[in-house]
């Protein structure tokens, strides 16, 4: 999908929307299902995005505004 | 003379007024060593407050005291909060103390009381100023000490709730005289990044001189101007710092913070499949609609019965074509009709009767021709026979039996005159029985004549 740098919130958001026009009555049956397969679509990349088990980093911005990144510690309770 | 008496009522009264008017003492801070101290078995707290060259009675009701986080003793210092009144029954004038706090640890709780009236009366605390905190945040930055059990908790925090979001770590030093520089450079330097959406400003529990820049007034305004929504998480539960109350949003904890900061992940799973459920409800709500209506369409008259609408057309058809033939036919025998009266008063105008009449007038006519004719004719032949006895009569060859004869020139023509003729010329002579070939020898005129 394009929108891979979408904000998460945002899909949710649209996905809320998609949710609440289908849910209108008399909504034109090419209407519903494209809002369908648009509302699967934005479903499953939030799933996938939700399963995605990246390696989490944190950015360090220092003292001259430089960034590097340090990696998240497993915590040892997880 | 007359004098003036006052009763010790009216005295103690009038400067009890005094006490009371006096805005001043009506609110006092006081720093003090607590001496005779008693805590009275109804609750009350009596004492002595007292420095090196003065002293105050005091008294702390049970209302107040209640609220005290340590128990004050005897030659303990300590900064209180009350306001100096008379006690009319013993004359005595005393300090009615509200709030006690231990010294040192005193000193800052003064600073803090202090800068928080401040704060709290320029409206930095007011709830309409607080920035909403995204729900679901793309970019958060921390702030706190690269080091520690806070970052450690905030980052195994969002790591379990909400791995999406990013984040960006800004160290500070989050004690130390040089704290409170530090933190605001790093809040300005956070707010420089325009994709930051939500900041958690953290640190761990501590004393509450290592909490102390929190309450500094030069962070607690770095937090108020910062145009991101800040979150606190600085300390333990009992922690309040003026920072706490300046952030958007207070956190008991980092921890606290970092689960204020992000949702968590099975809520936002949850969410996506009751959205997903919602979908799935919905389409199959307007594929059933439609069908409803496609079945109800299929199930009209037209599609169950189209032969029937069919014949019925037929049937329309053959009505037509009947009446096609129909109006054929009679348009024919009108024409046929017409076409006989035609005939007939042809016919009654038919020649043949005229041709008879005519044929007839013309017998009639051939034999009156021939009648008149022969009548005519016979007419005629009497005539003449008639004539032709006449001419027998005058006929010249009845006159040459008596001895005329008649002469002819040689040109044939009839000889009357002797100028007719030269001498030598032959003529011919007629006589009643033949000619005679004769020569003019001479010619003799009459000169009579």
């Amino acid at each position: 999908m394009s929108d891979e740098k979408r904000s998460f919130e945002d899909v949710m958001g649209e996905l809320d929307n998609i949710v609440k026009k289908l849910e209108e009555a008399d909504i034109p049956l090419e209407e519903a299902i494209d809002y369908y397969q648009k509302g699967v679509k934005l479903s499953k990349w939030c799933d996938d995005k939700l399963a995605e088990v990246e390696k989490q980093v944190a950015h360090i911005v220092d003292e001259n505004g430089e960034t590097k990144t340090m990696a998240f510690e497993e915590s040892k309770d997880e | 003379m007359n004098p003036k008496y006052l009763t010790v009522t009216a005295l103690t009264r009038y400067i009890k007024r005094k006490f009371e008017l006096d805005d001043h003492l009506s609110t006092v801070w006081l720093k003090a060593e607590i001496s005779n101290f008693k805590h009275h078995s109804r609750g009350h707290m009596y004492f002595t407050l007292k420095d090196d060259n003065a002293r105050i009675l005091a008294v702390m009701f049970a209302g107040y005291n209640r609220f005290l986080k340590f128990k004050p003793e005897d030659g303990m210092d300590v900064i209180v909060k009350g306001q100096v009144n008379v006690y009319e029954p013993q004359g005595q004038y005393q300090l009615y103390v509200h709030e006690m706090i231990p010294d040192g640890v005193g000193a800052l709780h003064l600073a803090f009381e202090q800068l928080k009236n401040k704060l709290e009366k320029e409206g930095l605390f007011d709830q309409q100023n607080k920035k909403n905190i995204p729900t679901i945040p793309r970019h958060l930055g921390i702030i706190t000490s690269e080091t520690g059990a806070a970052i450690r908790d905030i980052l195994t925090t969002i790591r379990r709730r909400f791995p999406l979001v990013k984040v960006t770590l800004f160290p500070a030093l989050v004690q130390g005289d040089g704290a409170k520089y530090d933190l605001v450079k790093k809040l300005e330097q956070a707010n420089d990044d325009q994709t930051i959406d939500t900041l958690i400003l953290a640190r761990g529990g501590g004393s509450i001189e290592e909490l102390w820049p929190f309450n500094e007034e030069m962070v607690a305004r770095a937090v108020a101007a910062s145009h991101i929504p800040i979150i606190s998480g600085i300390g333990h539960e009992t922690d309040f710092t003026i920072v706490d109350f300046i952030a958007d949003l207070r956190a008991a904890t980092p921890t606290g913070a970092a689960e204020l900061a992000v949702p968590s992940k099975k809520d936002i799973a949850n969410q996506i499949e009751s959205n997903r459920r919602t979908l799935h409800r919905g389409i199959k709500a307007v594929i059933n609609r439609n069908e409803a209506k496609l079945n109800k369409i299929q199930s009209s008259y037209a599609f169950k019965y189209p032969k029937q609408l069919l014949s019925q057309k037929e049937q329309e058809l053959d009505r037509l074509i009947e009446s096609i033939h129909r109006n054929m036919k009679s348009n024919l025998t009108k024409q046929q009709f017409h076409y006989h009266q035609l005939m007939s008063r042809l016919h009654s105008k038919h020649p043949t009767q005229q041709i008879k009449l005519n044929q007839q007038k013309a017998g009639y006519l051939t034999n009156a021709l021939e009648n008149n004719f022969k009548s005519h004719f016979r007419n005629k032949v009497v005539q003449f026979e008639k004539q032709l006895d006449k001419l027998k009569v005058l006929s010249p060859l009845e006159t040459m039996k008596r001895g005329y004869g008649i002469g002819y020139s040689s040109s044939g023509s009839l000889i009357k005159s002797v100028k007719q003729v030269a001498p030598g010329e032959q003529v011919t002579f007629k006589l009643q029985d033949g000619y005679l070939d004769c020569q003019i020898w001479g010619i003799e005129e009459d000169q009579n004549e």
